[in-house]
């Protein structure tokens, strides 16, 4: 069929902030969506709260609104915009939310506004348990044994009468947060009453469990004249019982016949037929390992991140093909982008094996509860791509950036007994491919640890297969590594600092061999046919065989090192940075290529780039890849913390480095060059210093007095960073941190506790252009990455604002930055300006930034490091005129999903992703930015206040405005002891009935700071948690209090804030 | 062991040799299944072929006694990138490298598969030798590669008696060229009587049992060898319904004036879009065939193209005008492969269905 011509302009919906569960996927394929429409000749229209997105671009769409996604608000742009149609299907699970939300609100049959794609019903078919299930009994297709209980009795019931394990969905949440699966009735009872707590429709699904079968998924897609294909299937390496998105996943399939692969394919294409989907849907299968029975365990009818993996597995393009099947065509009517004469209706074929693995927090949070369940924990994923399924392992371990080990990490659970490690294989957890091969070199057996995990054969044995290897170049060493040793170690994909590590030598003694041999990687195309047909991707990967796939030209052209796996602390943002750079080096003529590993992301997008190379960003891989390439120069201020820690080994081994030079990027990071730095051009830095050990920095605290900030050097999203009140704290601190950053000393300085101010800044060597200067909401000791920010400023004066713009100015100058530069800045009482921190690159605030002022910062820093000049790109250096719009950047977390995480906001960063919200108004874009993150702000009801005594005082203020508001005030013991003292009218809630004055809902919000330091009491822990998971929004800083009172006195039942497009707002001034 | 692939025009690759050793001239095709290797092994069409599978892992789930097409393996050599020996799927009797030793095939693997595939599309289809002889001169043997030909493959292949498959159903005379297995199983699955007949059997002998319908199977080899069989079917044609796969398909156009012509490198696989012009559907089908039938030799007038191959636009299919007649190129009852064409056999159960209503 052709293109519907009663479309004309469509909205689409985007998926908001980074969650767990809901990542930079739909960013890539919201864009591509986007894209697709438009080659169409459709107005698109766009909602996304989230400002780090490329699909938030004003190339992107003909219109964008960075707004909440809210029924409310998507309703005032539907009334503004009046579009024919609505794609809810590519924004993830908070797309088609909204999808529902808007259809039972009666808006789009008011307005005759047609849902495209997959219908209300479908989605409702394949969400709504009960349906579902019904759906597939009726075709034949056999479900796990389940029920939909909507109160604990009924979930009792039916547990009493199957038996454990059981497993709990919450119906429509995402990334099954909620979930669980239950061994016994305590922990039944504790995961069912979350669950019923948290959906949407206060509806649990019970499950007889499958644990343990082959988890399966197929990815189909189907057009409007019915037409079928499956673009991919994937076998997870973790048996069912693990979510999805925290499994090792492998495509295609390892261990089906073509009779078992065939037998799913088929029952999905009956399913996709059945529920009547149309666009791209995910199908997962529990398949029995013994015989051929299987089960559906779930159905996304919308792309997600598995599409995403998918396309990136096999250079289809889900989301694209789905978008242009919305509005009409059909699979055999839709060009294929990768060879461009054939079309979107066949069926790629693999000749690699990808592996994706997830990337956790864990290493931020400490703390966590590491075990995998149904609910999905990791923030990210990599992905890699080899010619066997070791390679493509080992490659995405690598492409992990954990720099604790060397890929499979021999000497991680050394010391670890077999009955330790056992525990570690038998309960799934993101080590359990460590402590596996660690067991294997132990001497347990293939078949134990089979038994044990329960994991199939087939990757046990490629564990062992790697793990012999390994022993292998251990016995020999160096004298005795032959060619035929190196060649197998590297077809296998082990890297060359492994190799000298296992062979106990330095890395120069295998790279002399590997030069003697010669032993050097090919690259290979990613062409969706196997090579049957002549593919137009410029997609590759490294393997080492004998031919190469690569034309290299005789171009001029960049490397633009990319970012990696979405981890807190280094998100989209980069990717963001990483795309633009690309684009602009393509405006200048110049052939661009990026290295990246992150499948879910706009920069791996194979048209993205002149090249893309998907590789791990580890030195060796980047170096061949130059090496192949032999690109001018390479850039790195845009891949986050993971490119810039690539400069300094490059440099060493000849690349240029383009923009900032490596000298001045250690200028910012070596903290006592850069202290000389600072006392030479008379700016004035928190006192502070370094310390290699625990006495000298117990002296240095005591000299410059507590409390005190300590950091390891070179730190990525506030790793490990706290501040210390104390001796004894300070020594905690110490023998935990030490051993995190083994290289590097640990910084000290002195916590000025005021207002934290923030300014990324553009530079050419001599001139600096500053976009803006951002101010923070809570004061210094909340990580800028978990802070409120303010932009223009709304409360600096104009001598603070010459300061600062005065410092940026002279330390970029005097580091003869090229490209982009962040500046961290706080004011004491007395408003004198420190500098806290330059960062020698772009930073988080780039695209927020960039949105609000309309300075394209991404692509002006391209120019500038390729060699232009601010004045010739006609800007005026100097602090650029603020805007007339305000926006307000908030924070967004994803605490439901780490269970045992303490939530209070502190010098470490948490949250996972971020929103923003523009008004004319400044309380009107705090409000939208508050409302956009999630903050459920009650406007009346009770509010539990309990403070630290440091904070007693601020409560007073608080407390009276919130009974000015109407809200009535209860108090934990100590709290209510100092606010009573003061005459204030509140309730005292003793200790011991706290958390149960929360789990009962007779508390609406609360306000909770934690005591001294991290030695928090149990109580305030267990307080913010149990707020948490019973879905009560808790507030743990006083300064994100008070902006949230301002909203609410300025804001409280009006509901008038109006819808502003990005070129609203928008304007580019020089 | 050792072991080189040599190509007619000289191109040398080295891996390691599985299976059995020795030396084994044949013509190598690629086939860019990622699943059904044990299928392919067994399809009689790849008889005096060299198979290499453009996937790279090879042999995950062993050898079971159920995934056959035949009796035993039909290709000549087998190329994989890496043959696994550490085989798991609850079916497995067998690792492939086990499989191919007993039955006296010649395995190579770790080669660049990608590489040899990229010179058999840029070239197309050559010939070629593995040998794990340690004084293999390439320049010795070079006319011999040159010179092979698969001589008269059907006639090696096909059943040498006549097979009955009792159903209940309809009466199927199923001519064997070199026949999948799972096209006998599909119309068992459909109850039908079936009795495959060898490849050069009568008009009358196969009339003689007075079928509903006759089909034809696949087979190898060049469609202009098979003389008598073209020569059979004129006969047949037109007194049964008939439904005609892959080589039956050829034979049948053959039959019918049309003429064939050889492909640059084949269709092998499981994912070639084939649509079905008169639904206006587009399925994905499983493949196995070197030639191909000339879109211009067709007379108009009694054959219509009733599929077509959406990535090279060549015939996938012709419907019969004058008679209830219908070929396909592609492979229906798939094994390995999607079975989304499985309709097919339907039809033809439906044209049975039309004439024994007619002479009722």
């Amino acid at each position: 069929m052709p293109k519907r011509d009663n479309i004309k302009k469509v909205l689409v919906i985007g998926s908001g902030p980074i969650i767990i569960g809901q990542a930079a996927e739909f960013d890539y394929s919201g864009t591509q969506a986007c894209k697709s429409l438009r080659e169409e000749g459709m107005e698109v229209v766009l909602i996304n709260s989230n400002p780090a997105t490329i699909m938030t671009d004003k190339e992107a769409a003909d219109k964008i609104y960075i707004e909440p996604i809210t029924l409310d608000f998507v309703k005032k742009i539907i009334k503004k915009e009046k579009p024919d149609g609505i794609l809810a299907s590519l924004g993830g699970q908070t797309g088609l939310n909204m999808a529902v939300e808007l259809a039972s609100d009666g808006i789009l049959d008011e307005m005759e506004i047609e849902l495209l794609g997959t219908s209300l019903q479908s989605i409702k078919k394949a969400e709504d348990r009960e349906l579902f299930k019904r759906t597939m009994q009726e075709i034949g297709e056999k479900v796990p044994h389940s029920t939909i209980v909507t109160t604990l009795k009924d979930a009792v019931t039916f547990a009493e009468e199957i038996g454990f394990p059981i497993i709990i969905r919450p119906a429509y949440t995402l990334g099954g947060t909620g979930g669980g699966i239950a061994n016994s009735m305590d922990e039944f009872k504790y995961i069912c009453g979350k669950g019923l707590k948290l959906s949407m429709i206060n509806q649990v699904l019970l499950e007889q469990s499958v644990a343990g079968w082959k988890e399966i998924e197929y990815e189909v897609m189907r057009d409007g004249a019915d037409n079928c294909i499956v673009v991919c299937n994937m076998e997870n390496f973790d048996p069912v019982g693990v979510h999805t998105g925290d499994s090792i996943v492998v495509a295609p399939s390892q261990t089906l016949s073509d009779v078992e692969y065939q037998m799913l394919r088929s029952a999905s294409i009956k399913i996709i037929r059945t529920l009547d989907i149309k666009g791209g849907c995910n199908i997962q299968f529990a398949l029995n390992p013994y015989s051929y029975e299987y089960v559906v365990i779930e159905v996304n009818p919308r792309v997600s991140r598995s599409s995403a993996l998918a396309s990136k597995a096999t250079g289809y393009p889900i989301a694209r093909v789905a978008a242009k099947i919305a509005i009409g065509l059909n699979l055999d009517e839709i060009k294929n982008s990768v060879t461009k004469n054939t079309y979107a209706c066949f069926e790629p074929s693999l000749d690699y094996i990808v592996t994706k693995v997830p990337r956790w927090p864990f290493d931020k949070f400490s703390s966590a509860d590491r075990s995998l369940g149904t609910q999905m924990k990791a923030t990210g994923e990599v992905m890699a791509i080899g010619r066997t399924f070791e390679e493509s392992l080992l490659k995405a371990i690598d492409s992990l950036d954990i720099k604790f080990n060397y890929q499979l990490g021999l000497s991680l659970f050394d010391n670890k007994s077999k009955e330790e490690l056992v525990e570690y294989i038998k309960y799934a957890n993101d080590q359990r491919i460590f402590a596996i091969c660690k067991a294997l070199q132990k001497g347990f057996t293939v078949k134990e640890i089979v038994n044990i995990s329960q994991i199939d054969i087939f990757f046990i044995k490629k564990l062992e297969k790697i793990v012999k290897v390994a022993e292998e170049i251990m016995n020999c060493g160096i004298a005795w590594l032959d060619y035929d040793i190196y060649s197998r170690a590297k077809k296998i994909g082990f890297g060359d600092s492994y190799i000298a590590n296992l062979a106990n030598v330095p890395l120069e003694k295998i790279l002399e061999l590997r030069e003697k041999y010669p032993i050097n990687p090919v690259y290979k195309i990613v062409d969706t046919c196997a090579g049957e047909f002549e593919a137009v991707t410029p997609y590759y990967y490294s393997t080492y065989e004998e031919k190469d796939d690569v034309i290299v030209t005789e171009n001029k052209k960049v490397l633009v090192i990319g970012s990696g796996p979405i981890r807190i602390g280094q998100g989209i943002e980069f990717d963001y940075c990483s795309v633009h750079s690309v684009r602009a080096l393509k405006e200048l003529g110049i052939e661009s290529i990026i290295i990246n590993n992150n499948p879910e992301t706009v920069s791996t997008d194979f048209d993205t780039s002149d090249k893309l190379y998907f590789e791990p960003l580890t030195k060796e891989c980047v170096l061949d890849v130059i090496s192949k390439e032999k690109p001018i120069g390479v850039i790195v201020q845009f891949g986050g913390q993971t490119a810039i820690n690539l400069a300094a080994p490059l440099s060493r081994e000849g690349v240029k480095i383009l923009g900032t030079s490596v000298e001045n990027i250690d200028v910012a990071e070596d903290r006592d060059r850069f202290l000389k730095l600072l006392e030479e051009l008379d700016i004035p830095i928190p006192e502070g210093s370094t310390a290699f050990s625990v006495d000298e920095a117990k002296a240095i605290a005591n000299r410059i007095g507590y409390p005190v900030l300590v950091r390891p050097s070179y730190v990525l999203g506030g790793r490990a960073m706290e501040i210390v009140y104390n001796d004894s704290s300070l020594e905690e601190y110490m023998s935990l941190a030490v051993d995190l950053a083994n290289k590097h000393p640990i910084l000290i300085d002195k916590y000025i506790n005021g207002k934290e101010v923030e300014v990324d800044g553009i530079c050419d060597g001599q001139d600096v252009l500053i976009p803006g200067i951002m101010e923070h909401i809570e004061r210094a000791g909340v990580h800028s990455g978990d802070s409120i920010a303010v932009y223009p400023s709304k409360s600096l004066d104009q001598k603070t604002k010459q300061i600062i713009t005065d410092y940026t100015m002279r330390l970029a100058k005097a580091m003869e930055v090229k490209g982009l530069f962040n500046i961290q800045f706080v004011l004491d009482k007395s408003n004198k300006v420190y500098v806290i921190e330059v960062n020698p690159r772009a930073s988080r605030t780039v695209p927020y930034m960039s949105k609000i002022t309309g300075i394209p910062m991404v692509n002006v820093a391209t120019r500038l490091i390729m060699g232009q000049k601010l004045k010739d790109l006609g800007y005026k250096p100097g602090l650029a005129r603020e805007t007339e719009f305000i926006a307000v950047k908030a924070p967004v977390f994803s605490f439901a999903k780490l269970t045992t995480v303490d939530t209070f906001l502190g010098p470490e960063m948490k949250s996972t992703g971020e929103v923003m919200g523009v008004d004319r108004d400044y309380h009107t874009a705090l409000y939208k930015a508050l409302l956009a993150s999630g903050l459920k702000i009650p406007s009346q009801g009770n509010v539990l206040i309990s403070v630290a005594d440091r904070n007693k005082a601020e409560a007073v203020g608080i407390a009276n405005k919130l009974l000015e508001l109407g809200f009535k005030l209860l108090a934990s013991e100590d709290t209510y002891n100092y606010l009573s003292g003061v005459g204030i009218e509140v309730e005292c809630v003793h200790d011991n009935e706290i958390l149960e004055f929360i789990k009962t809902d007779k508390i609406s919000l609360v306000v909770n700071t934690p005591t001294k330091g991290k030695i928090s009491s149990r109580l305030g822990f267990l307080t913010r948690r149990t707020a948490m998971e019973y879905n009560v929004p808790c507030i743990t800083s006083t300064d994100t209090m008070n902006a949230v009172l301002e909203v609410l006195e300025k804001l409280i039942g009006k509901n008038q804030a109006e819808v502003y497009a990005l070129n609203d707002y928008s304007i580019l001034r020089k | 062991m050792k072991a080189v692939l040599a190509l007619e025009d000289g191109s040398i690759f080295r891996g390691e040799s599985f299976g059995t050793e020795g030396e084994i001239i044949g013509e190598i095709v690629f086939n860019t299944g990622m699943t059904g290797y044990q299928e392919v092994l067994t399809d009689p069409s790849y008889c005096g072929q060299i198979v290499t599978m453009t996937y790279p892992l090879i042999g995950n789930y062993g050898i079971n006694k159920e995934d056959i097409e035949s009796a035993h393996p039909q290709v000549r050599g087998f190329i994989v990138r890496e043959v696994c020996t550490t085989p798991s799927n609850w079916r497995s009797m067998e690792s492939l490298n086990e499989y191919l030793k007993r039955n006296n095939i010649i395995g190579l693997q770790g080669i660049d598969t990608r590489a040899l595939t990229r010179i058999l599309r840029d070239k197309g289809t050559m010939k070629g030798i593995i040998s794990t002889r340690e004084d293999f001169d390439f320049s010795k043997k070079e006319v011999e590669i040159k010179t092979y030909e698969i001589k008269c493959p059907v006639t090696q292949v096909t059943t040498k008696e006549v097979v009955h498959y009792k159903g209940n159903s309809f009466k199927v005379a199923l001519i064997d060229y070199g026949i999948k297995q799972n096209i006998v199983r599909s119309l068992l699955k459909r109850d039908c009587d079936v009795h495959v007949f060898p490849a050069w059997s009568k008009p009358e002998e196969i009339l003689a049992i007075d079928p509903d319908g006759i089909m034809l199977s696949n087979g190898p080899g060049d469609p202009k060898d098979c003389v008598e069989e073209i020569s059979t079917l004129k006969q047949l044609m037109g007194k049964r319904p008939i439904f005609g796969i892959c080589l039956g398909h050829q034979l049948t156009a053959l039959a019918n004036g049309a003429d064939t012509e050889k492909l640059k490198y084949g269709h092998r696989g499981c994912n070639h879009p084939v649509k079905d012009l008169k639904k206006d559907m587009t399925y994905i089908t499983s493949q196995n065939h070197g030639y191909t039938i000339v879109e211009a030799s067709l007379d108009k007038n009694r054959m219509v193209v009733s599929h077509r191959n959406m990535n090279d636009g060549t015939i996938e299919g012709i419907k019969y005008l004058d008679s209830d007649m219908f070929t396909v190129q592609f492979h229906p009852e798939a094994s390995p492969g999607p079975a989304d064409t499985a309709y097919l056999f339907d039809e033809f159960l439906a044209m049975m269905k039309k004439r024994r209503s007619q002479n009722a």
